[in-house]
């Protein structure tokens, strides 16, 4: 009985996980916090059973509420939607985990509507992600958004006002996407996905659908932070609480670059978004740009999560470039990179998180070597994320370039291979520097060092670090069970 | 061209309203007119469904026993509306953390006015 | 088709493992030094060993290959010990032990920090170095590529003084350009065969690709390989790393890291491209004309250095592209020549660079014009300086002679009288510079360096038994390992001649 509706179980979960903290949160200060990684555990328990069913038996479709589409809202948990939904639950089992600390730090007396909106913003995306109807989507949308406004302004007031930028360019973002769904809706008269898509193979695309498209995708690529629409992002990701960040810059983005996959190639038909209508190369050039910019910006920041947001920046750019290459590696590039790098960043921003619950300050300057004895941890996961976001084998990083790469000479795109090999090369100068800092001393001969006390003691803190590390390396060696086994599954039609 | 506007009358003022709120958020300096001018942009979008479920001689979509249940064409397109309401209660409720951020920014700067902001933020 | 018959054996991966399970063994016993380097020693011999299982079967031109996990569809992560990648292994592995054994003479002479850091690193980059020889596809050759520059950077920044952090950071700047550069071509390479393994006498035949592609497609590959084998303008690292401690300059960068270089060279001229294909295309004279004018001028540049390390760095240079330009003459001598010339180079240097660390460690100099008389002082270790010294201007009875004749062979045959005229004046060259050395030493007085004597045993064993065996292998070349009839093997895969 209860199987028939596992579909939607993920989303629900999340939202009831939400409601019930507030309320359980007098039992104890440790309660929220353990209802937040229960939840997600369970989600992503229901997610992996999920993955598994779709992939042998083929995709799920659920209608909520028992109203049949394309008239009624429709889940669909295909694999491309499956794996993304399984990625959300992984990293937010592995974050929720490690925030217990940092989270009653920076937020005293407060951590249960921190970790409410965490859930409500995770069922959020776990529904974005789902759902089969483009409206659906939108509210979807929204409720992350608001969600993710209240995590991530919730700080300091520095953070409240890259939020509120946040929101500004976030609502504009959502608003031309709801747009863009009111012209599709006006030239077809069909909101769900899969009709939609079966309507336009008859009628074909007229004018007022491409504008449709258009606005639908300048929404996304907001939210995505899509060069240029990016400068909300780095303000937010610096100024926020760790674990807020933790948690939103390695799923935010990805949710959106989904909402792009799924629009370009699968609802609209891919001949067309990739040879027809100049979408995929716009995405590709813009990519590419933000590559370049988000790795030059990220060389210029002194402080660690700046420079980390700029990164970011750039990533975004690596997975639009592989979307934007509408050929086989192009895609498996990009989302092998969705996955690597949600694992990477999570990682990073982690560590960051470490670092300031060990009292240092965020300034790269005022890092020593002396944190190469105090948390020795920290410092090799750190170094090893490091090494897989410049791109060395054997860590993950070095697959997703090396099958993007193969996607760019596959299409001849000559700039785009020399786009990427720079960009590892501009890693590599901001990342080393880092690394430099944790360890090796600065100046002439090093002082014999005062006895340190070792800081990466707690195994919440450092337990999640190393594990991701670790499985980037897995994720390394292994990718081809990846992408044989996940995404050869989900490549769109005609690739 | 005059048909162009004649007939599209309502869509030229969605579009206007579409403007000013944009010109509100990106212009203006202080922080509560960004929020009013976000405000004006998604009630256009929205009054753009609206005008889009409109029909010529047609009435509002609750049920008439002088009307066939079956003749759709004497009610206007009810769908648009309830996607509406779901909008317009995302809008309230962005208006809502808009201004809960706003009180935070104000309790701690003391000041609404971008530039003064940014002055006081250093 | 003259390629050597497969058969499937964990050997090849045994060889890597051994040194690679060493690492965590050595980072185990930091308190314990001396167990710390018996794990060296164990790991040296057993992966020497290993290797020289391989040895007769690759005489036979037979090739134990072993598939480990699929790394991207289609391509795996694959091993095979072919006869160039036996030889490679064979002078890696042997000279990790004498490397080894000197190692411990001078870091403990010195009293180095670090040591655990140092022995570990060394460890990983010998495992790397041997997956570079036994790489069966360039992708595999690529991941042990980059896991060199990685597991060596340690090993440049051991002293961790400003100067060494910078060179360090040029290294890696340098390596890791190089290492994408080389990334790109290896993805264009694919896209256009569908295959990344390397094959006796090139794989790139029938591509389909043209010749200005395959131009720009050899440059790529060029600047990968010729940042490590120190091809001017891309040898500022070398110089530069010459500031880490002596071991690490003599293994890593006269042996392995420079060595991987210019096998990455013999591996891309013979395995990827193939003689015909250079010829077609017009590489050759590409490689021939950057080689040739490194070796003049890093010979010139040798002559001002003051400072023995950099002038043994910019003699490096010159011989690495002595290589380099055998290759281009794409005859079986000139092959042969160059193979030799891997070997010959790396036991010549090899002492040269333990006799700088012998002085180092004992008298504190470094400076060339700071050994008048030493000579006297330290006989042995001066007389084995003068062998090496002989080798690298290519004199007999060493084995410098026997490559350098093979090389100028090689361009008699391919026709090539400007290269042979190379060849011999960047002899007289290396005679110009390292000749007064050892002249000076022996025949000048300076009062003040009479009072010492030889270094440490640990020390000064190992430059003896370099150097023996540099003369052993001069008049007898194939006596205590099969060199010479490897590298006739190796030739004749490349050029595809009927096994003899």
């Amino acid at each position: 009985m209860i199987l028939g509706h596992l579909a939607v179980l993920s989303i629900v979960f999340f939202f009831f996980g939400a409601v019930i903290i507030p309320l359980v949160s007098r039992l104890g200060t440790w309660v929220p916090h353990a209802v937040a990684v229960a939840t997600s555990a369970i989600v992503f328990v229901i997610n992996a059973t999920n993955l598994g069913y779709v992939l042998s038996q083929g995709t799920i479709r659920y209608a909520v509420g028992g109203w049949q589409p394309p008239i009624g809202i429709e889940l669909v948990l295909d694999p491309l939607s499956s794996f993304f939904v399984l990625l959300l639950g992984g990293i937010a089992v592995v974050v929720l985990w490690h925030s217990r600390y940092p989270a009653a730090a920076e937020l005293p007396g407060r951590t249960a509507p921190f970790y409410s909106a965490t859930l409500l913003m995770l069922g959020a995306f776990s529904g974005i992600v789902l759902t089969g109807d483009l409206f659906n989507l939108y509210v979807f949308l929204e409720i992350a958004a608001l969600a993710g406004y209240a995590l991530l302004g919730g700080g300091s007031a520095r953070a409240a006002v890259a939020t509120f930028r946040y929101l500004i360019f976030g609502t504009i973002g959502a608003s031309f996407y709801l747009l863009g769904v009111g012209l599709i809706y006006m030239g077809t008269g069909t909101l769900n996905m899969a009709d939609l898509s079966a309507i336009m193979a008859v009628t074909g695309v007229e004018p007022l659908l491409v504008i449709g498209f258009v606005f639908i995708i300048t929404g996304v690529g907001l939210k995505m932070a899509l060069f240029p629409l990016h400068l909300w992002l780095p303000d937010v990701y610096a100024s926020a609480v760790s674990s807020g960040t933790a948690l939103v810059a390695p799923l935010g983005t990805k949710v959106a670059a989904y909402i792009l996959i799924r629009i370009l190639y699968f609802v609209l038909n891919p001949d067309l978004s990739r040879f027809q209508l100049p979408f995929t190369q716009v995405l590709g050039i813009l990519g590419a740009a933000g590559i370049i910019w988000g790795s030059i910006m990220a060389i210029a920041q002194k402080d660690m999560k700046r420079m980390l947001a700029y990164s970011s920046v750039a990533q975004i750019g690596y997975i639009a470039l592989g979307i934007g290459l509408g050929n086989t590696y192009g895609f498996i590039g990009a989302v092998l990179h969705t996955l690597n790098h949600a694992c990477m960043k999570a990682c990073l921003f982690l560590v960051s998180g470490n670092l300031l619950a060990a009292g240092r300050s965020q300034s790269i300057d005022a890092l020593d070597h002396s944190l190469r004895k105090s948390m020795p941890w920290t410092s090799l996961s750190f170094t090893i994320a490091a090494l897989s976001m410049i791109g060395l084998p054997p860590t993950a990083g070095f697959f997703s370039k090396w099958y993007l790469l193969l996607g760019s000479i596959e299409n001849s795109a000559w700039i785009y291979v020399l786009v990427i090999v720079a960009s590892s090369l501009l890693n590599a100068v901001y990342f080393f520097r880092v690394i430099e800092r944790l360890y090796l001393p600065r100046g002439d001969v090093a002082a014999e060092e005062a006895p340190v006390v070792v800081a990466d003691n707690r195994p919440s803190l450092v337990a999640p670090v190393v594990f991701l590390a670790l499985l980037l390396v897995v994720l390394g060696l292994g990718n081809v069970i990846v992408v044989r086994q996940l995404i050869q599954p989900m490549l769109p039609a005609g690739f | 061209m005059i048909e162009l506007i004649d007939d599209y009358y309502a869509y030229w003022f969605c579009f206007l309203l579409l403007t000013i709120g944009l010109y509100g958020v990106i212009v203006k300096r202080n922080l509560v007119k960004k929020v009013i001018g976000l405000s004006i942009f998604q009630s256009a979008i929205i009054l753009f469904f609206i005008i889009a479920a409109y029909k010529d001689d047609s009435t509002v979509p609750i049920l008439d026993p002088r009307i066939e249940v079956t003749n759709a064409d004497a009610y206007i397109n009810p769908l648009p509306h309830t996607l509406m309401l779901t909008a317009i209660v995302v809008g309230v409720a962005t208006l809502g953390v808009a201004f809960a951020l706003l009180i935070r920014i104000y309790g701690k700067y003391a000041t609404l006015d971008e530039d003064t902001l940014m002055e006081r933020m250093k | 088709m003259n390629v050597p018959q497969v058969y499937a054996s964990s050997a090849p991966l045994w060889a890597v493992l051994a040194s690679l399970l060493a690492v965590p063994a050595i980072l185990a016993c930091t308190r314990a030094p001396n167990l710390r380097e018996a794990c060296t020693l164990i790991a040296a011999v057993a992966k020497l060993a290993i290797v020289l299982t391989l040895v007769p079967d690759a005489l036979n031109g037979r090739a134990a290959a072993i598939e480990l996990i699929e790394i991207s569809p289609g391509i795996t992560l694959a091993l095979k010990a072919d006869a160039l990648g036996v030889f490679f292994a064979l002078i890696a592995s042997a000279l990790w032990i004498v490397t080894s054994v000197y190692s411990i003479g001078y870091m403990r002479g010195n009293g180095e920090k670090k040591q655990t850091r140092f022995y570990a690193s060394f460890a990983l980059s010998l495992a790397s170095t041997i997956g570079i020889a036994f790489s069966a596809n360039l992708l595999t050759f690529l991941l042990f590529y980059e896991l060199l520059t990685l597991a060596t950077y340690p090993l440049v920044i051991h002293k961790e003084s400003p100067a060494a952090v910078r060179a360090g950071r040029m290294y890696l700047a340098y390596a890791l350009t190089a290492g994408l550069v080389f990334l790109a071509g290896t993805g264009w390479v694919y896209m256009a065969t569908g295959t990344l393994d390397f094959k006796a006498g090139g794989m790139l035949a029938g591509s389909g690709l043209d010749a200005n592609s395959l131009r720009v497609l050899f440059c790529l590959f060029m600047i990968g390989v010729g940042v490590k084998s120190g091809i001017m303008p891309l040898h500022s690292w070398l110089p530069a790393a010459m500031v880490a401690p002596t071991p690490v300059s003599a293994l890593l960068h006269a042996v392995a890291v420079v060595k991987s270089g210019v096998f990455g060279i013999l591996r891309v001229v013979g395995f990827i491209f193939g003689p015909e294909l250079m010829a077609l295309a017009r590489l050759d004279l590409i490689l021939a004309i950057f080689c040739g004018s490194t070796i003049l001028l890093a010979s010139l540049i040798a002559l001002r250095q003051d400072n023995l390390k950099r002038r043994l760095a910019y003699s490096t240079v010159g011989h690495l592209s002595y290589i380099g330009l055998g290759a281009a003459l794409l005859t079986t001598t000139g092959f042969m020549g160059s193979t030799l010339h891997l070997a010959a180079h790396a036991l010549m240097k090899i002492t040269l660079f333990f006799c700088a660390g012998a002085i180092y460690v004992h008298t504190h100099k470094t400076e060339i014009s700071q050994l008048d008389g030493l000579g006297r002082a330290m006989p042995w270790t001066f007389g084995a300086f003068g062998i090496g010294a002989l080798g690298l201007a290519g004199l007999p009875p060493l084995n410098g002679f026997v490559s350098k004749f093979y090389l100028c062979l090689g361009a008699m045959d391919a026709g090539q009288t400007a290269i042979l005229a190379i060849y011999l004046i960047s002899g007289l060259l290396n005679a110009a510079y390292f000749f007064p050395i050892v002249v000076r030493a022996f025949l000048s007085r300076d009062l003040k360096n009479e009072k010492y004597g030889e270094a440490s045993v640990w020390v000064v064993a190992p430059l003896c038994l370099t150097a023996a065996l540099a003369v052993a292998f001069g008049v007898f070349p194939d006596l205590i390992a099969p060199v010479f009839s490897l590298a006739e093997i190796i030739a004749a895969e490349i050029m595809q001649l009927a096994p003899s």
